[in-house]
């Protein structure tokens, strides 16, 4: 796989390789993804928007150059918006590969962050010397001011060019609760949910502050990801009971969705309404209740993303797949292909007719 | 029939520190509305906030492609989410008013950029917020302020008579293809009203003539209780 180097949500060549419940693998174009829907499927999506979580700024004790990383929060509400756990980094800035980084200041609780217009106090280290928990000073509204004036969106050295805002916001981002964009959502467009509709499928969203992907550093990267806060809508939560009730099948856009609902069911036994953390790691040895499939991008093996993939398919399967995504010259990362995946023996049969190898061909239509 | 309340209904308007805008501030917060209003100059927005300290004001041009998502970004951390747009800010284009032949083409990029690509991008970048208001049965609605000048080509208001005609379809198009979200866009034209924007296009009028801004947010806010008090039903809107 090559990574995607071009910030383009939805590139006009996008595809789409499809893992469904027996391990059978297939190529579509992405746009094709109403197609693969049935009616009365559940189509579930994050709607968070993407917070401008890169701060550079100032380590006042020693007055080098530091940039910080939001990374993590206690709720999503938006009065809550003063207490952070940030991911450290030294001078320099996305250009530069994080784990060729120049290493912070050593950062000590009670330290000061000049960042921009932001001052950051440090609370606490929080067992590595780069993952700190900070508050920010004065109102709530003069932080969300410094954050949307001064912060940029997080991204990482393949991508050539500063990201904008827009180039991180999904169609559908409402709340802005992400540290990083949650990119499986750049399948949708809204006539890609009309699309959905058209076939009789339900779209819902969930609001999920997905978590940042990298930090350059093994050790830290090992914690990753970071309890997430998410919020179920009441109309969600019950069409996902009502889904599961008929026996109906739910589709998950992004990791973050699977984490929340898989969270929310095992906190529950049922998926509750309302705020809660999703402190779940989902892998090889989760049982998944709730979600039947997943879209998500391309993913290398030995990143929690794919550790997540170990949840719905055996190792031979995701082995196969990475190397067909690998032969066809799939492009990973935010801005590259997806993926969707189906929970291995699902209580639905997602047959295709044959295994399509070009993307050429039509794509042939999941009998669910 | 009693009006249905606004108690936290979230409401955010454009070009809120003055005029029809600012009447329509005063008036949603006395409804007890969550209102956050956006103007360009931090002096007005801070006379605004301590006049009505339970606004959020915040300081942005939607003109600008570089202000809009930080503008989306603090009215979504300010509220929480979004039920009511209001775009409002405007610009006339060439001040003194000129005719078209006269007009230059930075005064016309300037009237179109605030009156039609600021709404349209501040819209769009709203758009996930206020389908997640319809999502939880909220009803959203966008109003676009717009104006006789829309329909009607009166000489020497070309810049603004043009941009205006614009926003107006541009309304009438997506709320045809926003239906199935849930989502309303209506465009009003609330009435030459005595507002600053009015003296500046026409110093010598006569002000008795004109009418007050805080009658036409009266009418924009009943229309807002209506859509607010009946998700599904039908908007009857004067023109």
């Amino acid at each position: 796989m090559i990574p995607a180097s071009v910030a383009v949500q939805r590139p006009v060549d996008a595809r789409l390789l499809v893992v469904d419940d027996t391990g059978c693998i297939t190529h579509h174009r992405r746009a094709d993804f109403p197609s693969l829907v049935a009616s009365g499927d559940l189509v579930i999506a994050n709607d968070a928007a993407t917070l401008p979580a890169s701060l550079s700024g100032i380590h006042q004790a020693t007055s080098s150059p530091v940039e910080l990383r939001l990374a993590g929060r206690r709720s999503n509400l938006a009065r809550d918006v003063r207490r952070f756990i940030a991911v450290t980094f030294g001078a320099g800035d996305f250009r530069t590969p994080t784990e060729q980084r120049p290493l912070p200041p050593t950062i000590r609780p009670g330290d000061v962050l000049q960042l921009g217009p932001l001052r950051a106090r440090v609370r606490n280290v929080l067992g590595h010397p780069r993952l700190i928990e900070i508050d920010f000073d004065g109102s709530v509204e003069e932080i969300w001011e410094g954050l949307a004036r001064h912060g940029h969106p997080i991204q990482y050295a393949y991508l050539g060019q500063p990201l904008a805002l827009w180039d991180t916001w999904t169609r559908i981002a409402s709340l802005p609760v992400a540290f990083e964009a949650p990119s499986a959502g750049f399948i949708l467009d809204w006539r890609v949910i009309a699309g959905l509709r058209a076939r009789g499928a339900i779209f819902a969203t969930i609001t999920h502050a997905a978590g940042i992907s990298s930090t350059g550093d093994p050790d830290l990267d090992a914690l990753l990801p970071l309890d997430e806060p998410y919020d179920i809508p009441t109309s969600t939560a019950a069409l996902i009971d009502a889904t599961r009730r008929r026996d109906g099948r739910i589709i998950a856009i992004g990791t973050t969705v699977v984490r929340a609902r898989e969270d929310a069911a095992l906190r529950d036994g049922d998926v509750r309404p309302g705020p809660a953390v999703a402190t779940l790691r989902v892998g090889p040895l989760t049982s998944l209740r709730i979600v039947d499939a997943m879209v998500t991008g391309q993913h290398e093996p030995g990143t929690s993303h794919y550790e997540l993939l170990r949840a719905f398919q055996d190792d031979e399967v995701l082995g196969q797949a990475v190397r067909e995504a690998d032969a066809h010259a799939y492009r990973m990362h935010e801005f590259g292909d997806s993926l969707l995946v189906a929970k291995r023996n699902a209580k639905f049969k997602m047959r295709t007719a044959k295994a399509s190898v070009s993307v050429e061909e039509s794509p042939s239509p999941f009998a669910f | 029939m009693s009006e249905p309340s606004l108690a936290g209904l979230r409401v955010a308007i454009t070009g809120g520190t003055s005029g029809l805008g600012l009447a329509l501030v005063r008036r949603l917060l006395d409804e007890q509305a969550h209102v956050a209003f956006v103007a360009r100059g931090r002096k007005g927005v801070e006379r605004a906030c301590r006049e009505r300290p339970d606004a959020c004001g915040i300081v942005g041009d939607v003109s600008r492609k570089d202000d809009v998502h930080p503008i989306a970004i603090q009215i979504l951390g300010a509220l929480g989410g979004l039920d009511v747009l209001v775009n409002n800010a405007s610009s006339l284009g060439p001040v003194p008013l000129a005719p078209l032949a006269d007009t230059e083409c930075e005064d016309l990029e300037l009237a179109f950029g605030t009156n039609v690509l600021g709404p349209f991008r501040l819209t769009r970048a709203l758009l996930g917020a206020l389908a997640a208001s319809a999502r939880d049965g909220r009803a959203p609605l966008v109003v676009n302020i717009s104006s006789d000048a829309a329909i009607n080509p009166y000489a020497g208001w070309g810049a603004y008579g043009a941009s205006k005609a614009a926003l107006h379809h541009l309304s009438r198009i997506w709320n045809e293809e926003l239906a199935a979200e849930g989502i309303r866009i209506v465009s009003i034209d609330p009435g030459d009203m005595d507002t600053p924007l009015h003296s500046l296009a026409v110093p010598d009028a006569d002000r008795s003539q004109l009418k007050s801004p805080d009658l036409a947010a009266a009418e924009i806010v009943q229309l807002i209780a209506a859509r607010a008090g009946s998700p599904s039903g039908a908007l009857e809107i004067a023109r």
